[in-house]
């Protein structure tokens, strides 16, 4: 077995320290080492965007990267939107418009709403539905995501 | 995932020593979209993942209009079509690189891993091809250059030798009047591959009735990229017009030798390199009069 990483990273606005062994990718390490399992193994090959998260300011899929990477760096996850009492914009605008059935892609979905918003605040129909072809959900058929998103951007 | 070291490289020179210390076993990490599921599914065997993102000239993203871009070989998609002044002067490449994979893949993956991964559908390539793009190369005996056409030997194979690794692409500054283009044809409208690829440059005259020069490019036709030479060469110095355009596309035609895939066959291959030649001539075309 390879020697094992030690890492320090910022998440959710946190510090926190773990010990990873390279080939963990970050989603491994979430889920597995540090039990935020809001980011969801959909394929886990960079296709369906389930695992989702923002690091340093970018969307990335938490497949692709691996733990061992993020020394240093700054990670967002689903688990950091909400506060104590109340939830994210973009998550009121989910329950508001059913924009889930099954859930599994939401927390990737919501993610990408967040990196899209953060940048751009008042996006088009066709800018959210291209920014979001990375996520794929076998449930809702993405209309209703799509207008929960524009719906986030009114709201905020 | 298979077991392997993980080596977060500080300078070129660390990372050549380790390349050609380990050989084979080794491999370059950037974005990692393509190594990371090459080694989760056992594509690849390697003991030793090398991180190269922490080196200063694989991060470079430099441009000027006099000298042209230096391109890290490291640097993400997503900070190059978020420059004004790189979407202006490479607007084919800025193309290529708002396709590959969504949102999340382009905050990652670059031009450099497109490359050096050398798929024969890769949407990078034919954009550097015509943009005359430079491949600046170190390895144990120093820097080295060649252009990029010359860079993949065939289908996930490179001219890189034991100890080589890809440290930036040059690309000269664009000139008057020219301007580039690249498309490819998918059967959705987003998060494919290319069934083909076509990139175009153009340089035209001071009154944008006449090609003084172009180059052409396909992906997906054959095991490398390929530059069409003939078919470039047939518009130097040409008017702009259909004949002329339809000229260049056949003799792109005429070099594309594809395969039969799920993709799509060797026929509908070979007519989308007519198709999509017109339309990159065309597009790149388009943009330089759209240019005030």
């Amino acid at each position: 077995m390879a020697r094992k990483s030690h890492v320090q990273t910022t998440i959710n606005g946190e510090t926190v320290e773990f010990l990873c062994e390279p080939r963990q990718s970050l989603l491994e390490v979430l889920r597995d080492e540090l039990h935020l399992t809001g980011a969801k193994e959909g394929c886990n090959n960079g296709n369906c965007g389930a695992c989702s998260v923002i690091l340093d300011g970018r969307l990335v899929n938490s497949c692709l990267v691996l733990g061992a990477e993020i020394d240093g760096k700054s990670v967002e996850t689903i688990e950091g939107l909400a506060e104590p009492d109340k939830l994210h914009p973009i998550q009121d605008a989910f329950l508001e418009n059913a924009a889930l059935q099954c859930g599994i892609c939401t927390p990737g979905f919501i993610m990408s709403a967040k990196a899209l918003l953060d940048k751009n605040p008042n996006p088009t129909e066709h800018e959210v539905r291209y920014w979001l072809a990375g996520n794929l959900c076998r449930c809702t058929g993405y209309d209703k995501i799509v207008r929960a998103v524009l719906d986030a951007a009114a709201a905020t | 995932m298979q077991a392997f070291e993980y080596i977060d490289a500080k300078t070129v020179s660390e990372a050549v020593a380790l390349l050609d210390d380990k050989g084979e076993k080794a491999r370059i990490l950037a974005g990692g979209t393509d190594l990371i599921v090459q080694a989760r599914e056992g594509r690849r065997t390697l003991d030793w993942m090398i991180d190269i993102k922490s080196i200063p000239e694989v991060n470079a993203l430099d441009y000027d209009s006099e000298t042209g871009l230096t391109l890290g070989a490291a640097v993400p998609c997503y900070r190059i079509y978020d420059d004004d002044a790189i979407c202006n002067a490479y607007p084919g490449l800025v193309d290529a690189t708002k396709i590959i994979g969504g949102t999340a893949i382009q905050g990652r993956a670059g031009v450099g891993g497109n490359l050096c991964n050398a798929s024969p559908a890769a949407d990078c390539i034919p954009p550097l091809i015509v943009l005359n793009a430079i491949c600046v190369i170190a390895g144990p005996n120093g820097l080295s250059e060649i252009s990029v056409e010359e860079f993949c030997t065939g289908p996930g194979q490179t001219a890189l030798a034991k100890g080589e690794m890809l440290v930036s692409l040059k690309l000269p500054a664009p000139q008057q009047n020219s301007s580039s283009y690249y498309l490819r044809f998918i059967p959705r409208n987003e998060m494919d591959i290319a069934v083909v690829g076509a990139g175009a440059s153009v340089t035209l005259d001071e009154a944008k009735e006449r090609i003084v020069s172009a180059r052409i490019a396909l992906g997906a036709v054959a095991p490398t990229p390929l530059f069409a030479e003939e078919a470039s060469a047939l518009l130097s110095d040409r008017e702009i017009s259909d004949d002329a355009i339809d000229e260049a596309a056949q003799a792109a035609q005429a070099i594309a030798r594809p395969i039969s895939d799920m993709r799509g066959t060797s026929e509908q291959r070979t007519h989308l390199v007519g198709v999509l030649t017109r339309r990159a001539l065309n597009g790149a075309i388009q943009r330089v009069k759209d240019t005030a």
